[in-house]
């Protein structure tokens, strides 16, 4: 009995997971090969990879902590928008990037605990409660920007000593700035709390069928308001990544649609965090792509065109994979306690 | 007098909109007894389990836990005193495995990390101290429902609980499962485990309980021993008048054939063949009755017929002509009728009206709609009548389908399948969860069907309502028919067998 089993076993396992593993050789490959024709380009594309996905990364772990608690937010880009101006303000009046930064954080938690307020007590449409916010964002941000105002500095990169040394590896990885490493170790950490701990457990639960969670004496309404707080805390440090470490400085709608995005590469990652992770580079490879095709002048595209290819293939890979993702069950559903 | 009781509430009073679902109700709980209740569909009894349960918020009344006066605000103070509830619709998330539904909300940790290491080490011990089978690592949804009733009561079993509601456990078991559970039932009494059982099942009432309690309309009509009362007793009270328990008809008349069934071969979830060449035909104003243990294959065969699910091979033939596949509107427009299985998932629209879910079968065609349009003014006359007609107990025909009884969203299912003209009727498990009164009811108009000359396919796990409906018997297992018989040919003990997998000289061979 067992050798059939083990056997289908592994035919599951590469039904599941083979074309992942062929994607996974074929792009090492790939790197390698024009790693030792153009060391440099190869370097900067990935490095420009992993600095796009960041914000993409973490607006994915927003959206997730809500979904996975049955709570939709499509208001990611107005939690990094805000986020993005407050962090940059807080800089530009104290001079202090760190108070910058969680300001961002604090601010993004903050319209996280809007958005649970209108969505789980009140029970508002969820996708009108995210609509709220980003609609405040574009508002406020527009209404009080000035012209003129530069911030202190940013964040700069933080080389990881001997690390830094490993070819290709060392240069793209370990010498970043740090909400670069952090949305790194906030992947590892949100995959732990969902999958590894109570929480994460009772924050499934309320997902997948609150009634139940409900009669073992969890809390729903509380797991939805801490699971969308922290959320937003996590938009809110995309936000303080454009404008204090990728920019150094803020712009009207500097967000440009990369909280939507986050929320495709967190349906693209199967609302995990890895998964997120994986969309996430893949988003930012198509957009260093696109970069340095632009600027790199080999090709003879208009660069319309070019500019395209991110969200093309996004919208290419959405359509072929969307299908096999399954949502929380109870998703986007506000919870009513009866009696 | 001087006896403590393991719980007692007094005078719990609880109002819906519209409806008064608990009336001043006294009920006392022994230790270590099964106390049985009792009642019609809608009569009070999950929502008094759900005020102790702390789901519910009693409007007026007192509970005591030991003697204590106690206030039960959530269900996390039901726990804390050591209450455990087997829902009637079953509390498990789905994609979880048993392990992570027993642990969930009381979760043991290697610091901050859960330890399912003990989570499956607490299911194994659990199993085997109580002799209920269950495997830590397998998925909810991949289980048949008696064996995820058996992680219910697992449930609450590690939450240490003294008192124990089950919920009509019985409806969705196979009789062997009913033994096992009584089975368990008596082992935890005997732990001093007391419990509180409720059921519809006068024959399993009379078998375990030590005490009964019957309510009607929210209100207590009596509390007495098996000993002092019988099956037509209890009927009686809980409906309130004399109930006929056998059923009366006619010899079938049969016809010509309406469904032909040809070496039809179906798949389940897992791609495995779950109905392995299955022939069989149904003709007008005969009801062929397929008898099984559940889960050989019934659920499937009945999805394909109805045009639910993908057919491997075979076909499935309607008054002589081929059915396209999956197209259950085709079979609606031409006479068919189905009450499914699974009422909540299949039958109903939870969310919707009582109403609009009268018409989901025919909310497209006139008088419902006119063009694109609907009518709501026949929408709202039919729901009436119907309502009316099948005794749905509810405050409004607006009101939404999820919060009825279980059993009066089974009448609104069979009034809806019911009010059309209809040539054949899928019915599996049509009284599953029903009480007296309304299975009653409804075998009676399944038999009028029959006689007005529709063919009727009854699907049940129940053997007596098999054998009191039926005028043939299909016998299902592992995917095959063994046997079709004459209903008035066989007995009891034969089905039995026959459902267990053996073959008796007797059975005619499959036709
Ligand atoms: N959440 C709710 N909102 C409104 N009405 C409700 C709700 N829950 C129950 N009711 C109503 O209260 C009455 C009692 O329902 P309950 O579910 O307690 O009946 P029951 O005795 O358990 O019946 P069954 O045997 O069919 O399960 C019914 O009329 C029902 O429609
Ligand atoms: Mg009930």
């Amino acid at each position: 009995m067992t050798t059939p089993a083990s056997f289908a076993n592994w035919k599951l396992f590469v039904k599941r997971w083979g074309w992942w593993l062929a994607g996974a050789v074929a792009l090492a490959v790939l790197i390698g090969y024009y790693y030792a024709k153009s060391p440099q380009i190869t370097e900067a594309v990935l490095a420009s990879t992993l600095r796009q996905s960041v914000p993409l990364v973490l607006g994915a772990l927003c959206g997730l902590l809500g979904e996975r608690a049955a709570v939709i937010n499509i208001g990611i880009e107005g939690q990094m928008l805000l986020a993005a101006f407050i962090a940059f303000l807080v800089n530009v009046y104290t001079g202090n990037l760190l108070l910058g930064v969680l300001a961002g954080v604090a601010i993004g938690a903050l319209l996280g605990l809007l958005l649970a307020f209108m969505s789980v007590s009140l029970k508002i449409d969820q996708i009108i409660g995210g609509t709220v916010i980003n609609i405040l964002a574009i508002g406020l941000t527009g209404y009080f920007y000035k012209v003129g105002l530069s911030a202190h500095g940013k964040l700069n990169p933080i080389p990881l000593g001997p690390l830094t040394k490993i070819p290709l590896i060392g240069t793209v990885l370990f010498n970043n700035p740090p909400i670069t490493y952090a949305s790194i170790l906030l992947v590892f950490l949100v995959h732990y709390v969902l999958f590894y701990t109570p929480w994460g457990l009772r924050t499934r639960a309320v997902g997948e069928h609150p009634r139940a969670a409900d009669t073992l004496g969890i809390n729903v309404y509380l797991v939805r308001y801490v699971n969308v707080v922290v959320g937003g805390a996590l938009a809110g440090l995309a936000g303080a990544y454009l404008s204090l470490e990728a920019v150094g400085s803020f712009e009207r709608l500097m967000t440009n649609g990369r909280g939507f995005v986050a929320l495709a590469v967190m349906i693209f990652g199967k609302w995990t965090p890895f998964g997120a992770w994986g969309a996430a580079l893949l988003f930012g490879f198509a957009s260093a792509l696109q970069t340095q095709l632009q600027f790199g002048g080999q090709v003879q595209i208009p660069h319309q065109f070019i500019g395209m290819l991110p969200y093309l293939l996004t919208i290419i890979v959405l359509a072929g994979f969307v299908g096999k993702a399954r949502p929380p069950a109870a998703d986007g559903i506000p919870y009513e306690k009866e009696g | 007098m001087s006896e403590v009781l393991a719980l007692e509430v007094r005078n719990i009073v609880k109002r819906f909109p519209g409806v008064l679902a608990n009336d001043h109700v006294n009920f006392a709980l022994r230790k270590g007894e099964v106390h049985a209740l009792l009642g019609e569909n809608g009569a009070g009894k999950t929502t008094l389990m759900n005020i102790i349960y702390g789901l519910y918020h009693p409007d007026e009344g007192e509970i005591f836990v030991n003697g204590e006066k106690v206030t039960i605000d959530s269900p996390h103070d039901a726990i804390r005193l050591g209450i455990g509830m087997v829902h009637q619709h079953f509390m498990l998330v789905p994609v979880f495995t048993v392990a992570e539904n027993l642990i969930l909300g009381a979760e043991p940790t290697k610091g901050w990390t859960l330890n399912l290491d003990a989570a499956r080490e607490a299911v194994r011990r659990l199993s085997e101290q109580y002799g209920l089978e269950v495997d830590p690592d397998e998925v909810i949804e991949d289980m048949p429902v008696g064996v995820q009733q058996r992680v219910e009561i697992l449930k609450a079993l590690y939450r240490d609980a003294k008192v124990l509601v089950l919920d009509e456990p019985t409806a969705v078991l196979t009789p062997q499962e009913v033994e096992e559970l009584f089975v368990i039932m008596r082992q935890l009494t005997e732990r001093g485990v007391s419990i509180i059982f409720i059921t519809h099942k006068l024959k399993e009432v009379m078998a375990i309980a030590d005490h009964i309690t019957v309510m009607r309309r929210g209100k207590v009509v009596g509390t007495t021993t098996p000993a002092e009362t019988n099956e037509q007793g209890l009927a009686a009270m809980m409906v309130g008048r004399e109930v006929v328990l056998q059923v009366e008809k006619s010899p079938a008349k049969p016809k010509d054939v309406v469904l032909e069934v040809k070496d039809l071969v179906v798949e389940d979830e897992r791609h495995l063949v779950a109905v392995d060449g299955v022939s069989f035909e149904v003709r007008e104003g005969e009801i062929l009755g397929v008898a099984g243990v559940q889960g050989n294959g019934q659920t499937e065969l009945v999805e394909a017929i109805t045009g639910l699910r993908h057919i491997r091979g075979g076909k499935v033939l309607l008054r002589g002509k081929p059915t396209p596949e999956r197209n259950p509107r085709y079979l609606i427009e031409h006479g068919m009728a189905h009450i499914p299985e699974d009422r909540q998932k299949h039958g109903l629209v939870l969310s919707y009206t009582i109403a609009d879910n009268l018409v989901l079968c025919t909310y497209y065609k006139p008088p419902f709609a006119h063009g694109l349009q609907r009518n709501q003014a026949a929408i709202v006359e039919n729901a009436q009548k119907l309502v009316g007609q099948f005794d749905v107990r509810t405050p409004s025909i607006f009101t939404t389908a999820g919060s009825l009884s279980g059993g009066n969203q089974q009448k609104v299912i069979v009034a809806r399948e019911f009010s059309r003209p209809i040539k054949l009727l899928v019915a599996n498990q049509p009284t599953r969860g029903l009480d007296v009164g309304s299975i009653e009811y409804i075998h009676k108009r399944i038999i009028s069907m029959r006689d007005q000359g529709a063919a009727v396919l009854l699907v049940s796990a129940e053997l007596d309502e098999i054998t009191s409906l039926a005028d043939r018997i299909a016998v299902m297992y592992h995917g095959k028919i063994v046997a079709v018989v004459d209903a008035d040919k066989v007995t009891r003990t034969e089905l039995g067998l026959l459902m267990a997998g053996s073959k008796i000289a007797e059975a005619a061979p499959a036709v």
